[in-house]
């Protein structure tokens, strides 16, 4: 009853800014519109929606300190239904009848893939909070997630390193996301000395519900003599039957691990935790992060949503230090224009909430700490590693063969996101 | 009296304690100072000691009860005790009164801590007199091949009289003896053990046994890893039928009330899914409900939430009929557009009351963990979800054939207008059999609910499958929707391991569409005039 109440009062809300943004066109021109385009229905609504909420949240607190440029903020929330070319569609809406000074949106690659022409086309900004397989760089998005090289490469040595795993399964969702994060990280363990028979590749479809054999085929994978762990790119809904049958089979962190780059504290919240305790992820953010940015972020989060149980996610936090470096960058160029503000950007940094500063790099990623961490019972992850500095986001990577010499640098006067040092020309894989 | 003997009891510790906890002390205490490594040595120390009084100390720290007091850096056992925390001392439980959460800092672990726990747990609880700690113990042995464990183990097995205890521990040592650097002769007989035992843990220390052990050892090794392995590739093959039967028996439920709605009455149901996914949100709520009034029956609310969810995806059923479905039969397309409408308005309904995020349904402990059969793994929940739909399958049988209200849903689905004329109420007939068709899909949400997530697209997953697996066993047949099931079941897990999972899910596709083209009325086609109308 209690989310009925909230989601009435949010669409209130909704309406609300409407009105006021119809009503009087007057102060309309006194506010700077910013974008939102996540899905709120559809398959991937179960991931998007939270962002657009925490979006809500954060024009709202920018809005309370007087908003940007001595002018408020004003949302304009699209929903493209995880629908891929409805978000090419809502985006040029966004961009040329709402005229946004900026977007965040987007989860899925393909659903960025669809937008990028747009974005590129039309000169808008696109803020894109997820982690993502890297092998992309434009002028007109900025990457806030994590690169692999800030996640899956960290995550794969740290088990390497402290568990002695020397078998890896890598099993995935059959998209471009895991299959470009599993090649990346194939030629890395076979680069660190793994032989081919102590690597097992698995693909299943979106949406995979019955795990049985594929779990019971890990298991016999594990039983070579070596230590196991899985390395997982499992998207969305598949993850809770996967663990669910972990759990089942007595699969325990403790013998075969379980690292996944795509679970956060909210796919949690629809699991028993308790058969996986120790299983693990890695991110840039945890919840449990203990420092005095998170605990505010997380009390703000959940007096907006008025839910004390609502929990926060990697994602959520890559939103927070986007909208920050935007508005720092809209601050430092005293305009929105976005040409103005993507050559402001650059070099900018705020505070993210691990205890550091991330920066905007001259390849549109940022810098973060990689963190892994263990499951607890109480659904929350323990940090148990922590880069010890920041790591720079990597669009092109070294471990792929046609993409090794390319490097993005968006500054005059290289201004290229595929500049192949080889050559010495802009240009290659990806123009 | 009572006061006599508390009074003797804390005497009694008084005096026992300065004993161990002089020696102990100063180790437990080491457990709370710095990072993982740190404590993991401090562990080792404690366990070296071979001191039973160290177990208390380990289990707290297992299950995250062990804490550091700010204050004085002790380490202390707390537990949750109304809004603060309740101390206790770890060696000698000795209560140390109460004290905020924030007074005490958890001693953290991970995962290669955990490890050592277990192992240091099994080396010391060897010798408790309960028979499965110390199947437990030897267990944990088997798997951390802790060589220091070898003396304790050689000590327990002499004492040991339990059989099944006593074969544990027996291939617990083979396993240590393997991990240590004793004799071939020892580890030949260590081997001998182990193909004995022969499942995939035994395998595993063969494989490392071959790669590392002397020439003649590994000889032995080789051929006892060729044995095992024959063995479990005939038990593979069990394995693959369970998982076919077991993924038939989700399809069963699944499509069982697409028989009904599709099968015998010829409405072409998209929302079908919607109804399975209704009666999971019934079980999620059955469940609150048991969270927040009886969390000690939780057990039960599987039981209770099949009536639940019967009841709701029913009612949803046959408000459904009467509103939408009645106005269009003999329709076929406008009721498949107006029913996929219908699902996706469901489908939003849902996503706006319960929000777009999984919710969590608890597995009952009857229906978590798994047996092994042999060289079989049964998980529990799978074991009674086959059961179930067997059940619902002879339940559903049963009504349509021996009931007074199955036999007017045969008499009206075969011959409207006559069966009118006897006087059968045919509109009510017709919103009856919607319900207990969309009924039966709430039964498989209750299923469905403890394999997969529970969320508003949790239908659209299963609307195909259900479908196929109709078309295939032959519309109007319900046999032929179980033997469509199992078949399309065990093909899919057959194909699995040779194809994956996304091309396995090809094949089966094309091969019913070849079947189609074959047979165009499924496996058991509805014979004589019935077909016709």
């Amino acid at each position: 009853m209690l989310k009925t109440g909230r989601s009435l009062a949010a669409a209130a809300g909704l309406a609300l800014c409407a009105a006021a943004g119809f009503a009087a066109p007057a102060s309309a021109q006194d506010t700077i519109k910013v974008g939102i385009l996540h899905s709120l229905s559809g398959t991937m609504a179960i991931s998007e929606t939270t962002l657009k909420d925490v979006m809500l949240m954060l024009i709202e607190e920018q809005n309370k300190k007087g908003g940007v440029l001595g002018k408020k903020l004003e949302p304009v929330v699209v929903d493209p239904a995880s629908n891929w070319p409805l978000f090419a569609e809502k985006a040029r809406e966004l961009l040329t009848k709402d005229k946004v000074a900026a977007v965040f949106g987007c989860w899925t690659s393909v659903s960025r893939k669809s937008v990028l022409p747009v974005f590129e086309e039309l000169n808008g900004l696109l803020f894109y909070p997820v982690q993502y397989e890297g092998e992309e760089s434009s002028r007109n998005v900025f990457y806030t997630g994590a690169a692999p090289n800030q996640q899956a490469i960290p995550a794969v040595d740290y088990l390497a390193e402290k568990e002695g795993v020397k078998r890896w399964v890598l099993a995935g969702t059959d998209y471009v996301y895991p299959r470009t994060t599993n090649k990346i990280l194939e030629t890395y363990l076979k680069s660190k000395g793994v032989k081919s028979e102590d690597i097992m590749i698995n693909y299943t479809p979106f949406g995979h519900s019955d795990w049985q054999n594929i779990v019971a085929d890990v298991k016999k994978f594990g039983s070579a003599g070596k230590k196991t762990a899985v390395v997982s790119t499992i998207n969305g809904d598949a993850n809770v039957p996967f663990y669910k049958e972990l759990g089942n089979q007595g699969i325990k962190a403790q013998d075969i691990p379980v690292v996944a780059f795509s679970v956060g504290e909210e796919e949690l919240a629809g699991i028993d935790t308790k058969p996986l305790v120790g299983h693990l992820a890695a991110w840039n953010y945890f919840q449990s992060i203990d420092t005095a940015e998170n605990a505010d972020f997380i009390k703000k989060w959940q007096t907006f949503t008025k839910n004390d149980k609502r929990v926060t996610n990697d994602p959520m936090e890559a939103h927070y230090i986007g909208f920050n470096m935007w508005v720092k960058a809209v601050e430092k160029a005293g305009t929105t224009a976005p040409d103005a503000v993507i050559d402001s950007i650059v070099g900018v940094s705020v505070p993210n909430l691990t205890g550091g500063y991330s920066a905007m790099m001259p390849n549109h990623h940022i810098t973060k700490p990689v963190l892994i961490g263990e499951v607890q019972e109480n659904g929350q992850f323990e940090t148990v590693s922590k880069t010890p500095g920041l790591v720079v986001g990597d669009e092109w990577s070294d471990f792929l063969p046609d993409s090794k010499d390319l490097i993005a640098d968006w500054r005059a006067p290289m201004s290229c996101g595929n500049f192949n040092v080889k050559t010495g020309k802009c240009g290659g894989k990806g123009s | 009296m009572h006061r006599v003997l508390s009074w003797l009891l804390a005497a009694l510790i008084a005096v026992a304690t300065p004993a161990f906890a002089a020696d102990l002390d100063p180790l437990v205490r080491a457990l709370g100072t710095g990072t993982y490594a740190d404590t993991e040595k401090a562990l080792a120390k404690l366990a070296e000691t071979g001191d039973t009084a160290a177990v208390p100390v380990i289990e707290a720290l297992q299950t995250g009860d062990l804490h550091v007091r700010k204050a004085d850096g002790a380490v202390v056992v707390a537990r949750k005790a109304g809004n603060g925390v309740a101390l206790t001392d770890p060696l000698t439980g000795a209560a140390l009164g109460e004290a905020d959460r924030s007074a005490v800092e958890k001693i953290k672990i991970n995962n290669s801590l955990r490890r050592s726990i277990s192992a240091a747990l099994g080396a010391l609880t060897l010798m408790s007199p309960n028979p499965q700690t110390r199947r437990q113990a030897a267990d944990a042995v088997f798997k951390s091949r802790d060589v220091n464990a070898l003396e304790a183990l050689d000590t327990a097995l002499a004492k040991e009289t339990d059989e099944g205890v006593r074969r544990a521990m027996f291939q617990a040592r083979a396993a240590v003896v393997l991990n240590s650097s004793a004799p071939d002769a020892d580890k030949i007989a260590a081997v001998e053990t182990l193909k004995a035992r022969g499942d995939r843990d035994a395998l595993a220390l063969l494989n490392a046994a071959a790669n590392s052990g002397g020439a003649e050892v590994k000889a032995v090794a080789e051929r006892a890893i060729a044995s095992v392995e024959q063995r479990l590739a005939l038990w593979g093959a069990a394995q693959n039928l369970w998982y076919g039967l077991s993924l038939g028996s989700v399809l069963l439920l699944a499509a069982i009330g697409l028989a009904v709605t599709f099968g015998v009455m010829g409405v072409i149901n998209m929302a079908h899914g919607e109804m399975v996914m209704i009666g999971a949100y019934a079980t999620f709520l059955v469940q609150e409900v048991f969270r927040t009034f009886a969390p000690g029956l939780f057990d039960l609310s599987i039981l209770v939430a099949l009536p639940v969810a019967f009841l709701a995806s029913g009612a949803v059923g046959v408000a459904i009929e009467r509103s939408v479905i009645r106005w269009l039969y003999g329709r076929p397309l406008e009721t498949l557009l107006a029913t996929w409408g219908l699902s996706l308005a469901l489908q939003q309904a849902v996503r706006s009351i319960f929000g777009p995020t999984n919710r969590e349904v608890g597995a009952p402990s009857w229906m978590s963990g798994a047996f092994e059969l042999g060289g079989l793994t049964i998980t529990y929940g799978r074991l009674w979800i086959v059961v179930f739909a067997f059940l619902v399958f002879a339940a559903l049988l049963v009504a349509l054939r021996k009931t007074a209200f199955g036999l007017n849903i045969r008499a009206v689905t075969q011959n409207r207008s006559m069966a009118s004329a006897m006087g059968i109420r045919t509109a009510r007939v017709d919103a009856l059999t919607f319900g207990l068709g969309s009924g039966i899909a709430g039964l498989a949400g209750v299923a469905l609910s403890q394999i997969d997530n529970v969320s508003p697209n949790l239908g659209q997953g299963y609307i195909i499958d259900s479908f196929m697996v109709v078309v295939f066993g032959g519309v109007g047949n319900l046999w032929g929707t179980l033997v469509g099931a199992l078949a399309l079941g065990s093909v899919n897990k057959f194909l699995e391991p040779y194809a994956g999972a996304v091309l396995g899910k090809i094949l089966v596709l094309i091969f019913i569409i070849l079947f189609i083209q074959r047979r165009p009325r499924g496996l058991f086609a509805l014979k004589g005039r019935a077909v016709e109308a």
